[in-house]
């Protein structure tokens, strides 16, 4: 039986594997909407601020982790929905 | 099942969401519902934490969730399309700044705010204390690497200066940084000290950053905004180590992973190779002769719309000056102007124009111009020798021939508009001041280029003025 960190370790390297492998020829036009798009995904680390604020005083740890819950809720609301806009206006030829 | 199994079994859909979202986001026809995807994945991934953190004080949560999301619409609500690249990094900013938050947070939750007498590593486990320095180090590096980016992207700050020995002092920084982040994770029992260290770290860090980005051009950004979007992934997959949360882990290092490919992929597309990117080479005056222009030809929008109006097949170029000038509507007046007497009119997009990859094809986009009318490099590049007339707005690096004529040139062997084959050339550019190369742009010497001074809104709709007088 794998111990956490070992698990976290296989989860680690074959994400970054999978990560490599995901993109590969990518047209110019993409280029920013694609960085934008990954952007807001790397907002993940909301979930890791989420589980920080869970208690009412406010001591500096806590008011860290809330910092970091709004500094990535833009991050992911602001990201996706930049994304969005740029998509958007993109027409399509078929 | 137990709570536990069902979210685990829940986070597998939401990185199936991921994978699959970030796959489509990088083709054109599903790029849009891509992006969805991943925005349900992230929304998914948001209920499973809330689920597995079961019945709390909610008021800190909803607050931050409630902030975060207006403050985020807001800025993407404000922002004008031309704005898109500095919107990316700022909110690539604010997640590398957030995963270092979640870091510090945890840090003084665990270690400074609880009276034990011991090291972080005890109270944390090694593992955790080392990807918890980690999580700060590259979230605070992303931090201030990507505000230097958006307020060079935005021209607030110009110029690329040198850093003397920049590998050292970048190296010494993040040695540094980590030497304190290791003291004070591993060595002290003192809570005091141990913030103090960590806050030695953060500020090793944040200089680091600026040391990374202050000498590399303003061309350079789009690679260097790709480059810190990777590092935001690792920040945040390093967070994930620290707090043992393996879809946070996951997602994080996809992001990591992919963000690197798509970095080289765009170094590709410049002709350029990531290293010469970050040493900060491109662009300089110092090794790259200027060059005096002798015989430029010159001439008025009245002349221009004449030789325009006797034109069967009009390409206009869009470089960077359109979208500095917020030109985009007065060119796309110009070309339903011309379309309107029967001309041929197509826009040229250099993959690289603009001060992103895609940039000109957001702007243009922005002022309706039909999707038809946007040609790429690829397509458009052997239509120039039966073209009557290319109109280049704004753009000068990605027409200069030197990258085809000159060997020694910085840009030679990037891929450019020839549009030096087109019977005649007029470009409308302020001044005969040179691209983000430096270099000389031999187009303006040619004998059947002739330059439109000005501002590129302005002369475009003096332009379409004199065409739709002609009726």
């Amino acid at each position: 039986m794998m111990g956490p960190l070992l698990i976290s370790l296989y989860v680690f390297v074959l994400a970054a594997f999978l990560g490599f492998e995901l993109i590969n020829k990518v047209p110019p036009t993409l280029h920013t909407p694609l960085m934008s798009g990954a952007n807001a995904m790397s907002g993940i680390t909301i979930i890791g601020a989420l589980t920080l604020v869970t208690v009412a005083s406010p001591s500096v740890g806590v008011v860290l982790g809330f910092l970091a819950l709004v500094l990535a809720t833009i991050n992911v609301v602001g990201g996706f929905l930049v994304t969005d806009r740029m998509l958007a206006t993109f027409g399509r030829r078929s | 099942m137990s709570l536990t199994d069902l979210t685990a079994l829940l986070a597998l859909g939401s990185i199936a969401l991921f994978v699959i979202g970030l796959k489509r986001l990088s083709r054109v026809r599903t790029a849009r519902s891509g992006n969805a995807l991943m925005a349900a994945g992230m929304l998914l991934a948001v209920l499973i934490t809330l689920l597995e953190i079961g019945l709390v004080d909610y008021r800190w949560i909803i607050g931050g969730l409630a902030l975060g999301a207006v403050i985020g619409v807001a800025i993407v609500l404000r922002a004008q399309a031309t704005q898109m690249p500095e919107i990316v990094a700022r909110f690539n900013g604010f997640g590398g700044a957030a995963s270092a938050f979640v870091a510090l947070s945890l840090f003084w939750l665990e270690v400074v705010e609880t009276s034990g007498a011991a090291t972080a590593a005890n109270v944390l486990g090694g593992t955790a204390g080392t990807t918890l320095v980690l999580s700060v180090l590259i979230g605070s590096t992303t931090l201030s690497g990507s505000i230097l980016a958006e307020l060079k992207l935005r021209g607030t700050l110009s110029g690329s200066p040198r850093v003397p020995a920049r590998t050292a002092v970048m190296g010494l920084l993040l040695l540094g940084g980590l030497a304190l982040g290791g003291v004070a994770v591993f060595a002290t029992e003192q809570a005091p000290l141990a913030a103090a260290l960590v806050l030695g770290l953060v500020a090793a860090s944040l200089l680091a950053g600026v040391v990374l980005v202050l000498p590399i051009g303003g061309a350079d950004m789009p690679v260097v905004i790709s480059l810190l979007n990777s590092l935001s992934g690792l920040a945040a997959a390093a967070a994930g180590f620290a707090l043992t949360n393996q879809l946070l882990i996951i997602a994080g290092t996809i992001v990591g992973a992919a963000g690197l490919i798509l970095t080289q992929i765009m170094c590709v597309a410049m002709n350029r190779s990531l290293v010469n990117v970050i040493a900060g080479s491109f662009g300089e005056g110092g090794d790259v002769e200027h060059g005096e222009y002798g015989h430029v030809i010159a001439t008025d929008p009245e002349s221009a719309a004449m030789v325009l109006e006797a034109a069967a097949s009009v390409v206009i170029v869009p470089g960077y000056g359109l979208a500095a000038a917020r030109a985009q509507n007065a060119a796309h007046d110009l070309a339903k102007a011309l379309i309107d007497r029967g001309t041929e009119v197509r826009f040229a997009i250099h993959p690289v124009a603009g001060r992103m990859p895609g940039h000109m094809n957001v702007v243009l986009a922005e002022a309706e111009v039909p999707y038809e009318l946007l040609f790429e490099m690829s397509e458009i590049n052997a239509e120039f020798s039966s073209t009557d007339v290319a109109i280049v707005v704004g753009a000068n690096d990605v027409v200069n021939p030197a990258a085809n004529t000159s060997p020694g040139s910085p840009i030679a062997g990037m891929p450019i508009l020839e549009v030096e084959h087109a019977r005649q050339v007029f470009v409308i550019k302020r001044s005969l001041s040179p691209g983000y190369a430096g270099i000389k742009n031999e187009l303006f010497e040619r004998d059947h280029t002739a330059m439109l001074y000005g501002d590129a809104k302005q002369v475009l709709t003096d332009l379409a003025g004199e065409v739709e007088a002609a009726g």
